[in-house]
């Protein structure tokens, strides 16, 4: 077994053009969860049952199907309802943050209710309402509990990203079928995403502990 | 000033007050005792609907609770509460706890609610505290903090849940001094407590509640002295 060097170099550029669309599908699908996941989350709680309803169904359908049916749900059977094709930018992105939405929106819940019932008793009784209370005492509460949990979620979320693939979309692990197809390089290649994927994990890690530090020494608990 | 008529609360099939009337006029101190699990605590809750009531009605300064929202968070502006816990906000400055209602809820401009705030902090005796986070504070500041936080409001009405029950024995001086600085201006004040002393001292009147009924009630000093009802006396026993 030869490890052909010259080729894992060579194709390096053209794996980080991939890597670089990986980023942009993650960074803007976990936008998208956040918006979502916040808003889902809250009406998981909320005091409105139709909210409560529609919200766990949302969470119930998109953490119980595969992401990769759900993509194919966006990209093949959306265009034969609407009969409009689906850019694959939109079924990538849209799949991604939906699907994370869901899990986003279970991290948020358990954050929320991990907050002393006394805290929204105490916004409560000073005349502010559910929603000034959620807004300025429990979710900013929340969210420096969520930050590990949230990190993890989008750790997740950035490998999932390689699902994006199978609709033809070129982000890095696409790319890499695309110069194997051409080389026949399985090894060299699929090592350099392996290195590629790793090196992008481990950045959110870090990331995410350096949030979580500086979180927790602002909370003065 | 709070006005409660035929009071009702069940938790499930637990029925925690039994039919409570009761009127507590302006400017009056009423203190309530009673064994726990006697109601008293979901009592003082039902008067600001952090409890809503199974039958019955409540009104606060004329104003009959119930029927939306909007009325209830009205209410709430007027009446204060302290709870047994502080139950302060712990990502806020001591400062920025107390501004945050008076500027969310009233309109009150930012300046305009930190005077408000400082004056108030000077006044339980913690101006030094105002940039401090909750989590440095003793529990006797924090419950004195939480106690300025309310009256930011400006309400007409203060609740007190227990306020010293979860304080160390050296703490609870300190807040009694300020609740009973706040009895002496004339603020009307509805105190569950276990500090038999202090109820003596401040209360106008008392009552003793037990198994979610009223059963007794009075100047403080004639109840504690000359209890009438059986159940009271076995109560004063105890705790006396």
């Amino acid at each position: 077994m030869n490890f052909n060097l010259d080729l894992a170099i060579n194709s390096f550029p053209l794996l980080l053009l991939g890597a670089g669309v990986t980023i942009k599908i993650t960074a803007l699908s976990v936008a998208l969860g956040i918006v979502i996941g916040l808003f889902v989350g809250i009406a998981r709680i909320s005091q409105v049952r139709v909210l409560r309803g529609l919200a766990a169904v949302y969470v119930d359908f998109f953490r119980g199907t595969p992401l990769l049916v759900q993509l194919f749900l966006f990209y093949f059977a959306l265009p034969a309802i609407t009969g409009q094709r689906v850019d694959p930018f939109v079924a990538a992105i849209g799949a991604c943050g939906i699907n994370s939405g869901a899990y986003v929106a279970e991290i948020f819940r358990a954050g929320i209710q991990s907050i002393d019932a006394g805290q929204m008793e105490a916004g409560r009784s000073l005349g502010m309402t559910w929603g000034q209370t959620m807004r300025y005492i429990i979710v900013p509460q929340a969210t420096s509990r969520v930050i590990p949990p949230l990190g993890n979620e989008f750790i997740a979320l950035l490998k999932d990203s390689s699902l994006v693939s199978v609709i033809g979309f070129e982000e890095l692990t696409r790319r890499g079928q695309l110069i194997i197809a051409k080389t026949y390089g399985s090894l060299e290649i699929w090592i350099s995403v392996a290195i590629i994927y790793l090196v992008m994990t481990l950045t959110i890690s870090r990331f995410v502990a350096y949030l979580e530090k500086r979180y927790k020494t602002n909370d003065k608990h | 000033m709070i006005s409660i008529e035929g009071l009702k609360k069940k938790f499930g099939d637990n029925e925690v007050l039994r039919g409570i009337d009761l009127e507590i006029k302006e400017r009056e101190v009423v203190v309530i005792i009673g064994p726990s699990g006697s109601g008293k605590s979901t009592l003082l809750r039902c008067m600001n609907y952090l409890e809503v009531p199974t039958a019955g009605a409540v009104s606060v300064d004329g104003i009959l609770l119930g029927g939306g929202e909007a009325n209830i968070n009205k209410v709430r502006e007027e009446v204060g509460m302290v709870f047994q816990r502080f139950n302060l906000f712990p990502h806020m400055t001591v400062l920025k706890n107390i501004m945050l209602a008076p500027m969310k809820v009233k309109g009150v401009k930012k300046e305009e609610a930190e005077k408000t705030a400082k004056e108030l902090l000077a006044r339980v005796g913690l101006a030094d505290k105002a940039d401090s986070y909750p989590g440095s504070l003793s529990g006797g500041q924090q419950q004195r903090v939480a106690i300025a936080r309310a009256l930011a409001m400006r309400p007409k009405v203060m609740l007190f849940d227990e306020p010293t029950s979860a304080l160390d024995p050296e703490m609870v001086g300190e807040v009694l001094d300020v609740m009973r600085k706040l009895a002496k201006e004339g603020m009307t004040m509805v105190i569950v407590t276990h500090e038999m002393g202090f109820a003596r001292e401040v209360g106008d009147r008392l009552l003793f509640v037990d198994e979610g009924r009223i059963i007794e009630q009075g100047e403080p000093r004639e109840v504690f002295e000359h209890p009438k009802e059986e159940r009271t006396k076995s109560f004063l026993s105890k705790v006396l």
